[in-house]
Parts: structure tokens; C-alpha cells; sequence
């Protein structure tokens, strides 16, 4: 809750008034009772219409003033809500904009979605719902009590009575629902799952004749579900019929006692009428207040998923060096003995990984589907931070080099490409915000994207959303024109020119070639890595070779039998 | 429309009749209980008129207020144990009856035909079973209580209050209603800015989406400051729709209450007025029937509020159910009920000219032709959309054919069950799709009688065994959905899974597309073995495989332009040597 109170502070004004105008509203509806007992003993008693038109129009006008408290009240509330929700999702994208590249993969993309929309959506009606209701009930429950004792003290106590036992009734059954319903989501969750796969795996699951089985898989789990709803359902259809019980148990209670006072010339009948109302404002109170317990306690959990978040810690700017020492060397990327393990990964990715890059060399990285390529190169900019041993660039450990420093200095294109929506020219931007046109056309040049540009009419061509609009060869240039324009010191092309046929590729090789950087290129593909002055051969996370292409083929089996399975003589 | 939608619901509930009957008897009985409650109370405040004794002592007849109690009791008694089972045999007849329409809808997956679940997107078929079955209980079953019960509460407060006094009843029938319409004009005006909201916040979500689609692209450029301002600046805009939207329409609950307090107040004006003009007379309004009609007004206005929400849910859970039935009673994958089994298969198999289109209007396969003979293996080739995959989806009668006939052993396709059809064939997709399961499960999905030595010889044999090993529980590990393994590694665990299970007849599309050359040459092997003396049709980008087929056929928009071995083809110097000198000479 630490993150919805900072951002509630902000809108601290509204979160007071909203409540104190819904007291207000409250204080106008306890007056009415009073008003119609004082008709009945004065105005019906007497005979005096006057004084019952005058006691109506007091009602009127309290009427009238609560709706105008109420007004003030909901106004407040919805900005308190609305403001809140907006801050804690702002908050929420910016956290996860902060995360390493490891929590990234912990929570994945969809759950992060469902946190931007629906969770935050119910905390919203959550805090809307706090500020005007689950706080006006308590106080026309008390407020009520309070009349009750102002009007006689021996029938307060019948209040005395029935609030703590309404209070119990109503917490015991949230208590007793809660892990029923959230065994009913449990339960849901698998149903949902059981439609997702059979829907995506439709051809698998005929191919090899499941239709039965998923279908008994299905039954169960529905069955399950249908048997966990009907669990929850028992408990909570107890409360309306347990407190409508207990309410006119107290009415009977409180006709009896007001039978006493009345004889004992203590109280008169409309005091007894005021009180029966006021019991009955109890009622109807509680009832709302348990519709919107629940919504506030759904607002609750998906604030805790939420926070979850929030607190993850940010991935640091650096990390500060633990022990004084500091080998400064001059090559642009070393490897150090490193070693690496995926956070839910059992073994080792990346086991004793070393050797040196010297600066505006290419190096090719190749290995085999597993063999742990892309984690190497993403130590470099640091996505990942390296297990044990070190990662330098430039000569100095990556740990030390503030994050915005370090990325600027290193472009990845990742293998999977992505483009955003937009036009050519905002993609490109990314790379550097302040580049040239003249820059932006020089990357896209380098990157053999030419033809993109022709084909969507110029720099300010539109970009569909996710770059759909894009075969997946124009996107993978565009995104290596991207980091082309960020002018890096140190380019890393993951697997990126794998949707390019071979002339294409050649070309984009050379022309990188001629650029002024260290260039790393991975690759399954021994004809992108031929030419590289330095090819690392990985295989399961291990150095298996290293060399140029001549040298490999004649001291490293496995990549001479690569070379050889693409077809390697041929060539 | 709406009325065969109304009338299926009906047939769906028949089973239920005793229950619903137990439903509304329930409701009858509590609402009843709700309302003459208010009433013998009001008779029981009657009885605190007190007289005065000779000794100057107030009296009251504590037996009248006793036998009021008794009957008071029983009121609670019955609206406690109508209310109860109310809801017990609602949830029984909601929560069964939305567990069946879900297994309908759910099963229809099963056999629905394939270009009906390839024309949609998975999550427009998964939300009609979801959402939409989940909206139909909720909103048709409980709504209908809730609108049953509101509606007997209405009709008898009314009757109870006309024959106890018309005058008042007559003011609350005519001025409750005001508070119908007030809603209904709030919800009018605040409709549009519902709707800004919505387009507002699709917005912000599609620009979140796509961002963290590609956070680990932002992050790569730094780009996060840039992403803030746009996002604070969407939220912002969602931020001042949201108000709008929220507070008009929280108006509605103040607005209504104020009416409601109206109504209170007339009937504390007509009936106090009418308790002095009566008092005396035999048929006195007392200050008991004026408790009772105030309370009345209180409480069951409550039902008249809420009215106009229980029909939109009604309404939209109409909808919902309309979506469902379409769903459910879509027409099937012709039966094969009765047909014989295909059985003992060598695997000889013959395409007799064979036309087929996904869209009618748009001719794809026409006259196409291929024998293949028990044993042979076959290449398909062609540049993308040419049909290949096509070919398969006609074979695995995944789609059926327009004309022509297709037979496996002499037996037409279509003359057989498509279980025995499938069991015959291995298949291995480009696309991999795991079950969230164990590793275990997946691979044993064709042959779940499989050994652990036999399991343990496919995952070897697809070099699958050591990822397998180094996965946190081995081959217990449950897959995620998506998960952690590579797509080359699904890959080789779904040719793990056909390994094991051995069929005559073998389909391979682009089936080692993601797994690296040297591991592929491995798995080459492998499957080299498994098709040998197996009918294999095999969808090929790699030359080593399109070399050793006993037939190649190359395909274009739909047509077998060319067929015969990779040396023929290669002499006829026709769009074979095209495409093979553009795919492999470029190096």
C-alpha cells in the first residue's frame, strides 16, 4: 500500500474533503428520523398541520442539502481516484522501464500488461469507492448508534448489541470467502488456459488425435471450477438472509424495551418510530458496504500485485567497484573469465568465457540453437551483469559504466527486430535525437535500407504499429540502420541479417567493414563470419574455438563440421 | 433474434425446471417475509398508544406487542430461509448451466472445421467461451432473480399499499418514478464521455502495449525519458476524460436518493394529513400504518433504482448468449460416424485431380496430381504462399477437398475416420506448439504408452536429450507457456514427440527451419532413419534434403508447375533451376 498512500498524498485534499462532505451528507440523513418522530408526537398528536408542513419542508431542504454535500462529495472522490490511478501508472510504466533485463523476463510481457489496464483499473474503482462509501457506511452506522443513545439511552443499548454482532457477521464471512474466491480464480486460470492451447495447438492436437483427452482434461478442471464457485457461493449467500435476521431481531427487541419506556412514561411513540428508522438505516447501509468491501478488496490484491512491481528494484546506474583495484587495458571489449547463469536457469549459460577484442576489430560469434551466443553479447552493454569474472569495455569493467554511458557506446539489433509505430524517421531518431538528416540517410545507406525508404515514400514514411507494415527484411535493416545512427563505438548485430538473402548480407558486411567501429556479428552462419578478424565458437556456453576462419578450419572440429553442414565446399 | 436467443435459453433451463420452480417459490417467500415484516411492525408501533390507569399510570397491552412479535418472527423466519435457498438453487442452476455451455462451447473447438478457427483470432473464440459464458450466468441467471424479485417486491408493496391506503399509495406510485428518469438523463449525457474515456485510454494501452512488447528495445537506446513524456502526456489526457466520465455519472446515486427523499417526505405530508383528518375513525391512518409506508418508500424504492441497470445487464448478457449459441451450434466437421478404420498402412499416396481454395472466389489448387508410392520420399518446394502448406492441410484433412479425391492404400480419405487418417501420419510444423505441461507429457503425447527408455532414445535420437537434462527438473520440467526454451529447442522437442511415435506416413514442414545447421545435419540423420521405408512428405528449404527426395515437386500459386528427382529438374532448366541457383548459388 506504500505506493498507493504516496501517490493518494498528492490528491491529500480530496482524500479529506470527499469523506468529510459524505459525513455532511450522512449527518442530513440521521437528521430525517428525528424529524418524523417529532411530526407524529407534535404535528399528528396535536392535530397541528402547520407544524407538519413545516417539518416536511425541513425534510425537503435536508434532502436537498445532502444531494448538494454528496455532489461536492462524489467530485472530490472521483478526482482523488482518477488522480491516483493515473500517478500509479505512471509510476507503474516507469518502474517498468527501470527493471533489468532479468525481471523483464521474470514477470514477462503479458502479465505487465494486465498490470498497466485491468489491475489498475480496479484499484481505481477501489480508491473511489474507499473514499465515498467504504467510509460514509461506518459513519452512519455509528452516527446512527449515537442517535439511537441521544434519544434513549436503554434503547441505544439494543444498538450496542446489534452492531458488533452485524460486524462479526459480515467480517467472519469475508474471512471465510476470501481464499474460496481466490481459489475460484485459481481454478478459472486453468480453464482459460485449457481454451488458449486448444485454440493455438488446434493442428497438433488433431494430428496426433488429443480431441478426447483434452476434452477430459477440460471437464475436470470445469468441474472443478463449477465445484469451487458453488463452495464460494454457500458462504456468502448466508449474509443478507443472517443479517436481515439479526436487524429485525433488534426491531422486535427495540419495540419491546420502547414498550417499557413508553410505560414508564420515559419515551413517547414517535421516539420508538425514530429508533425503528434508524435500525433499518443500519440495514440498508450494511448491505452496500458489503458490495463494496468487495470491491475494494479486489482493489486491494490488485494493488498488492502492483506494488510487487513497484518495489522491484530499479536497475542501478552502475555498480560501484568493490575492491580499489582496476586493470585499465586498451582493447574495446575483454572478456575476463566470465561466467553466467540464468536467474531460473539450472546450469551455467556462458562457463569461463575469455578473450579480447582490440578496438574497430569484427568479431563473429558462432555456435549452435542453445550455445549461448546472444547472453554473450548482451553482457556488453550490460542487459544482463555477469555472474562471476568481468566484462570490459573500452578498458573498463561495464559494472562501472553508467548505463546511459555505456548503451550509447554499445548498439545491440537484437534478433527479434522490432519497429515501432511511427514514421521512418522517428524510429531512426531513436538512435540519436539530435542526428542530421544527412545522418539518418547515411545509416540507412551503411544499412542497405535505400530501398525501404523508396518503397514507403521518404523519411517520414508511415510506420505501422509493431512495423507490420514492413517485411521482416526492411524491418531487421531498419533496425540496424537504428543503431547505425546512434554513431556507436561498439556495434553488435545479433543474428540480425538473418532474414536477408546472401548478396544483401555481403553488402551490408562490406559496407560495415568501412566504418570506423568494433563490430560483433552472431550468427549461425559460417559465411557471415568468414571474414571476421577474430570468430569466437561457442558450443554450450563455452569457448570451443578461436580464430580466423582458416584457422578455425584447421584446428576446430566443431566448426569445420558447421562450415561443412552448410554446405561449406560448395561455396 | 432475441427471441430464439430467449427460447434456447428456455431448453437450456428445462432440465432445471424443478429448481427454478424451488427459485421463484424461494423468492415469493422471501420478498413476502421483506414486506409484511415492515407492516406487523408498524402494527406492533400501534400498540405503544398507551392509556392512562386510575393510578395516573401509562398501560400498555404488552400482549398485543407479544403476539405482533410472534408474527414478526415468523416474517423473519421466512425471509431468512427464502432468501437462503434463493440463492443456493440460483447458484446451483447459474454455476451448472454456465459449466455446461462452456463444456459445449469448449468441445466445439474439437470439432469445429479449421478454416473456422483459422479465420479468427484466437482470442475472439476464447472470449466467447470465457467472457462471454461468464456474462450470460452472471448477468442472465442472477440478473433474473434479481429482476424477478424486484419486480414481485414492486407489484407487492403497491397492492399492500393500496389496500392499506390508496391515497398514499397513489404518491408513491407517481413520484418514484422520477427518479427512473433522472437516471436515465444523467446516463444519456454522460454516454459520450464514456466513450472519450475509452478512445482515450486505447490509446494509452496501445502505446503501452507496443512499449513493453519491446522493452528490451527501449532500454538497448535508452529511450526511457522519451517514452515517459509521451505516456504522462497520454495519461494525462486519460486522467481529465476519466473525471468527467467518473463524476457525471456518480451523479446518478445523490441525484436518485434526492428523489427518493422527495417521495419520503410527500408521504410523510399526505399521510400525516391523512392521520389527522381519519383520527378517531373507524379506518384511522395511525402513526403505525405511517411507519409502515415510510419504510415501505425507504426500502423498496430500491429495486425502482436499480432497474434500469438490471435491464442493460439482462440485455447484454442477451448479447453474450447470442454470441455463445452462434458458437455452439456452428456447424461441425462432417462426421465419420460409421466410417471404417484405416488400417495396416504401407503408405502409397495418390492425389487425383484435386481442387481446393480457402476462398471461393479465389482459385488456388486446381487439377493437381502427385502418386506417390508406399516408402517414397517426397520434397515440396516453391516460393512462400505457392500452396505447400496447403498440400498438407489436405492431406491431414485439416481442410477437405472442393473436387477430386485423394487416397492413402487405394482408400479414399474421406471414406475413413480422420482418427485412424491422423494416427497414420507424424507431424512436425515450422510453428512448434507445446502443451503447458512436462517435458515428459509432450513428448509421450502421440504414444503415451511409451517407455523411459523409449522416451529417453527419441530425445536422443533429436538431440534434445541434454537441453532436456540441463532444464531445472529434467524431463519433469513443466514448459511455460511461451517459456524459456529457444524456438529451435521446441523444435527438436517436437520431433522428439514424432520420434516416438513412429507412424507410417511422415509430414516435415520446414520442420528444422530454427534449429542451427550442424545440430540439423545431427537430427538429419535421425530422421533419415525414421523415413526410411516411410511415406514422407517434407517441406524443404535445405538442399541435402531436397537432394536425396525420390520426387520433388515445385510448386507456384497453387499448381504443380514441375516434378521428378533434383538431377531431372535440374537439366529441364526450368523454374527449379531458377529457384535453386537464386536460393544457393548467391553464395
Amino acid at each position: 500500500m506504500k505506493h498507493l498512500w504516496q501517490a493518494l498524498k498528492t490528491y491529500k485534499k480530496e482524500a479529506i474533503l470527499s469523506p468529510l462532505f459524505k459525513l455532511f451528507e450522512a449527518c442530513m440523513e440521521l437528521l430525517v428520523p428525528l424529524v418524523i418522530s417529532h411530526i407524529v408526537d407534535n404535528g399528528i398528536a396535536n392535530g397541528d398541520k402547520m407544524y407538519i408542513v413545516h417539518g416536511v419542508l425541513l425534510l425537503v431542504a435536508f434532502g436537498a442539502a445532502g444531494l448538494c454535500f454528496a455532489l461536492i462529495a462524489q467530485y472530490f472522490a472521483a478526482k482523488a481516484a482518477v488522480g491516483t490511478s493515473a500517478e500509479m501508472r505512471s509510476r507503474l510504466f516507469k518502474k517498468l522501464q527501470s527493471l533489468s533485463y532479468e525481471d523483464i523476463d521474470g514477470i514477462g510481457t503479458s502479465r505487465m500488461i494486465t498490470l498497466m489496464t485491468s489491475d489498475i483499473t480496479q484499484v481505481q474503482a477501489g480508491v473511489n469507492h474507499t473514499l465515498r462509501l467504504l467510509l460514509r457506511s461506518p459513519i452512519i452506522v455509528v452516527g446512527a448508534a449515537v442517535m439511537a443513545f441521544f434519544v434513549d439511552l436503554y434503547a441505544g443499548l439494543v444498538f450496542l448489541i446489534l452492531i458488533p454482532l452485524l460486524t462479526i457477521v459480515i467480517v467472519s464471512v469475508m474471512y471465510a470467502t476470501t481464499p474460496l474466491y481466490r481459489k475460484v480464480q485459481e481454478k478459472l486460470d486453468g480453464v482459460n488456459l485449457s481454451v488458449r492451447e486448444n485454440l493455438q495447438g488446434v493442428r497438433v492436437i488433431r494430428a496426433f488425435c488429443r480431441e478426447e483427452k483434452e476434452l477430459a482434461a477440460f471437464d475436470s478442471r470445469n468441474a472443478d471450477l463449477c465445484a469451487a464457485q458453488k463452495r464460494a457461493g454457500r458462504i456468502s449467500a448466508i449474509t443478507n438472509p443472517l443479517t436481515f435476521c439479526f436487524v429485525n431481531l433488534a426491531v422486535i427487541l427495540l419495540v419491546f424495551v420502547g414498550g417499557l419506556r413508553v410505560s414508564g412514561g420515559a419515551l413517547e411513540q414517535g421516539d420508538v418510530i425514530a429508533l425503528y428508522f434508524y435500525i433499518t438505516i443500519i440495514l440498508t447501509e450494511l448491505v452496500k458496504l458489503a458490495n463494496c468491501i468487495y470491491i475494494v478488496s479486489k482493489a486491494v490484491s490488485a494493488d498488492r500485485r502492483i506494488e510487487k512491481v513497484l518495489d522491484l528494484p530499479a536497475e542501478p546506474d552502475f555498480y560501484p567497484a568493490e575492491n580499489g583495484e582496476e586493470i585499465h587495458d586498451e582493447n574495446a571489449v575483454s572478456f575476463d573469465h566470465v561466467t553466467f547463469t540464468y536467474r531460473d536457469g539450472g546450469a551455467p549459460s556462458l562457463s569461463d568465457i575469455d578473450f579480447k577484442v582490440k578496438r574497430g576489430e569484427t568479431v563473429g560469434i558462432l555456435g549452435g540453437t542453445g550455445a549461448g551466443k546472444s547472453t554473450l553479447v548482451n553482457l556488453i552493454p550490460r542487459f544482463y551483469r555477469a555472474g562471476t569474472g568481468t566484462v570490459r569495455v573500452n578498458g573498463v569493467n561495464a559494472d562501472f559504466i553508467p548505463k546511459e554511458e555505456l548503451r550509447s557506446i554499445v548498439a545491440v539489433v537484437p534478433q527479434k527486430t522490432l519497429i515501432f509505430q511511427g514514421t521512418i524517421r522517428s524510429n531512426l531518431l531513436w538512435g540519436n535525437g539530435e542526428a542530421t538528416e544527412e545522418d539518418l540517410l547515411r545509416a540507412l545507406k551503411i544499412a542497405q535500407a535505400e530501398d525501404v525508404l523508396a518503397a514507403k515514400g521518404g523519411l517520414d514514411g508511415e510506420i505501422a504499429q509493431e512495423g507490420k507494415n514492413l517485411s521482416g527484411g526492411q524491418r531487421q535493416r531498419l533496425a540496424i540502420a537504428r543503431a547505425l545512427v546512434r554513431n556507436p563505438q561498439i556495434l553488435i548485430l545479433d543474428d540480425s541479417s538473418s532474414a536477408l538473402d546472401y548478396a544483401t548480407d555481403a553488402r551490408l558486411r562490406a559496407a560495415l567493414k568501412s566504418l570506423d567501429c568494433t563490430t560483433f556479428i552472431v550468427s549461425q552462419r559460417t559465411a557471415s563470419v568468414r571474414h571476421a578478424d577474430q570468430i569466437v565458437v561457442l558450443e554450450e556456453g563455452r569457448i570451443a574455438g578461436r580464430g580466423t576462419h582458416d584457422e578455425l578450419l584447421k584446428n576446430c572440429n566443431l566448426y569445420r563440421e558447421i562450415d561443412a553442414s552448410q554446405g561449406g565446399d560448395e561455396a | 433474434m432475441k427471441r430464439s436467443t430467449l427460447f434456447k435459453i428456455f431448453i437450456r433451463l428445462r432440465p432445471y425446471t424443478p429448481w427454478l420452480i424451488l427459485t421463484m417459490a424461494a423468492a415469493i417467500l422471501s420478498v413476502a417475509g421483506q414486506i409484511m415484516a415492515p407492516y406487523f411492525i408498524g402494527k406492533a408501533i400501534d400498540g405503544l398508544v398507551y392509556t392512562v390507569n386510575e393510578a395516573g399510570k401509562r398501560v400498555i397491552d404488552f400482549g398485543f406487542l407479544y403476539q405482533k412479535f410472534i408474527i414478526i418472527g415468523v416474517c423473519i423466519a421466512a425471509t431468512v430461509l427464502g432468501q437462503f435457498v434463493l440463492s443456493l438453487s440460483n447458484n446451483r442452476i447459474a454455476y451448472h448451466v454456465l459449466a455446461e455451455v462452456r463444456r459445449d462451447a469448449f468441445k466445439k473447438i474439437e470439432v469445429l472445421p479449421l478454416s473456422y478457427i483459422d479465420n479468427r483470432a484466437y482470442g475472439d473464440v476464447s472470449s466467447v467461451i470465457l467472457a462471454d459464458a461468464e456474462q450470460f450466468s452472471d448477468g442472465l441467471l442472477l440478473g433474473f432473480t434479481q429482476l424477478f424479485t424486484g419486480a414481485a417486491t414492486i407489484v407487492g408493496v403497491l397492492v399492500i399499499m393500496f389496500v392499506m391506503r390508496w391515497e398514499v399509495a397513489l404518491v408513491v406510485l407517481f413520484v418514484t418514478p422520477l427518479s427512473l428518469l433522472a437516471a436515465r438523463f444523467i446516463a444519456s449525457r454522460t454516454y459520450k464521455m464514456f466513450k472519450e474515456q475509452t478512445e482515450a485510454r486505447a490509446e494509452q494501452t496501445a502505446f503501452a502495449d507496443e512499449m513493453i512488447a519491446g522493452l528490451k528495445v527501449v532500454k538497448a537506446y535508452t529511450h526511457e525519458d522519451e517514452n515517459e513524456e509521451i505516456f504522462d502526456g497520454l495519461n494525462e489526457t486519460l486522467r481529465k476524460k476519466s473525471l468527467s466520465a467518473i463524476f457525471f455519472s456518480s451523479t446518478t446515486n445523490p441525484v436518485t436518493r434526492f428523489v427518493n427523499s422527495v417521495v419520503y417526505a410527500l408521504v410523510a405530508l399526505v399521510g400525516s394529513l391523512l392521520a389527522i383528518a381519519t383520527a378517531g375513525t373507524a379506518a384511522a391512518f395511525t402513526a403505525g400504518n405511517l411507519t409502515t409506508f415510510l419504510s415501505y418508500s425507504n426500502q423498496y424504492t430500491k429495486p425502482f433504482n436499480e432497474i434500469s441497470e438490471v435491464i442493460a445487464e439482462f440485455q447484454n448478457a442477451l448479447a453474450c448468449a447470442a454470441r455463445l449459441f452462434a458458437l455452439i451450434e456452428e456447424p461441425e466437421e462432417s462426421s465419420d460416424e460409421g466410417l471404417p478404420a484405416l488400417e495396416d498402412v504401407k503408405g502409397a499416396v495418390e492425389v487425383q485431380d484435386v481442387a481446393f481454395s480457402y476462398d471461393k472466389e479465389k482459385k488456388l489448387i486446381e487439377h493437381m496430381n502427385i502418386s506417390v508410392g508406399a516408402g517414397k520420399r517426397i520434397a515440396i518446394v516453391g516460393p512462400t504462399g505457392c500452396g505447400k502448406t496447403t498440400l498438407i492441410n489436405l492431406l491431414m484433412r485439416f481442410y477437405d477437398v472442393d473436387e477430386g479425391t485423394i487416397y492413402v492404400d487405394g482408400q479414399d480419405i474421406r471414406r475413413v475416420t480422420r482418427k485412424s487418417l491422423r494416427e497414420n501420419f507424424g507431424m512436425v510444423l515450422q510453428e512448434t506448439w507445446l502443451k503447458t505441461a512436462t517435458v515428459r507429457e509432450n513428448l509421450c503425447m502421440g504414444n503415451p504408452a511409451a517407455t523411459e527408455q523409449e522416451m529417453i532414445n527419441a530425445a536422443l535420437a533429436a538431440h534434445a536429450h541434454g537441453f532436456i537434462l540441463r532444464l531445472p527438473n529434467g524431463y519433469d520440467t513443466v514448459l511455460g507457456e511461451g517459456g524459456s526454451l529457444s524456438e529451435g529447442q521446441k523444435q527438436l522437442l517436437c520431433i522428439a514427440r514424432v520420434m516416438l511415435c513412429r507412424p507410417p506416413m511422415l509430414i516435415l514442414d520446414e520442420a528444422t527451419s530454427n534449429i542451427d545447421t550442424r545440430t540439423e545435419r545431427a537430427v538429419q540423420d535421425a530422421f533419415q532413419k525414421l523415413m526410411e521405408g516411410r511415406t514422407s512428405f517434407v517441406v524443404a528449404h535445405r538442399l541435402s534434403t531436397i537432394k536425396n527426395a525420390d520426387l520433388i515437386l515445385v510448386m507456384r500459386a497453387g499448381n504443380i508447375v514441375e516434378q521428378g528427382t533434383h538431377e531431372e529438374l535440374l537439366q529441364k532448366g526450368g523454374f527449379y533451376r531458377d529457384l535453386y541457383e537464386a536460393q544457393f548459388e548467391g553464395k
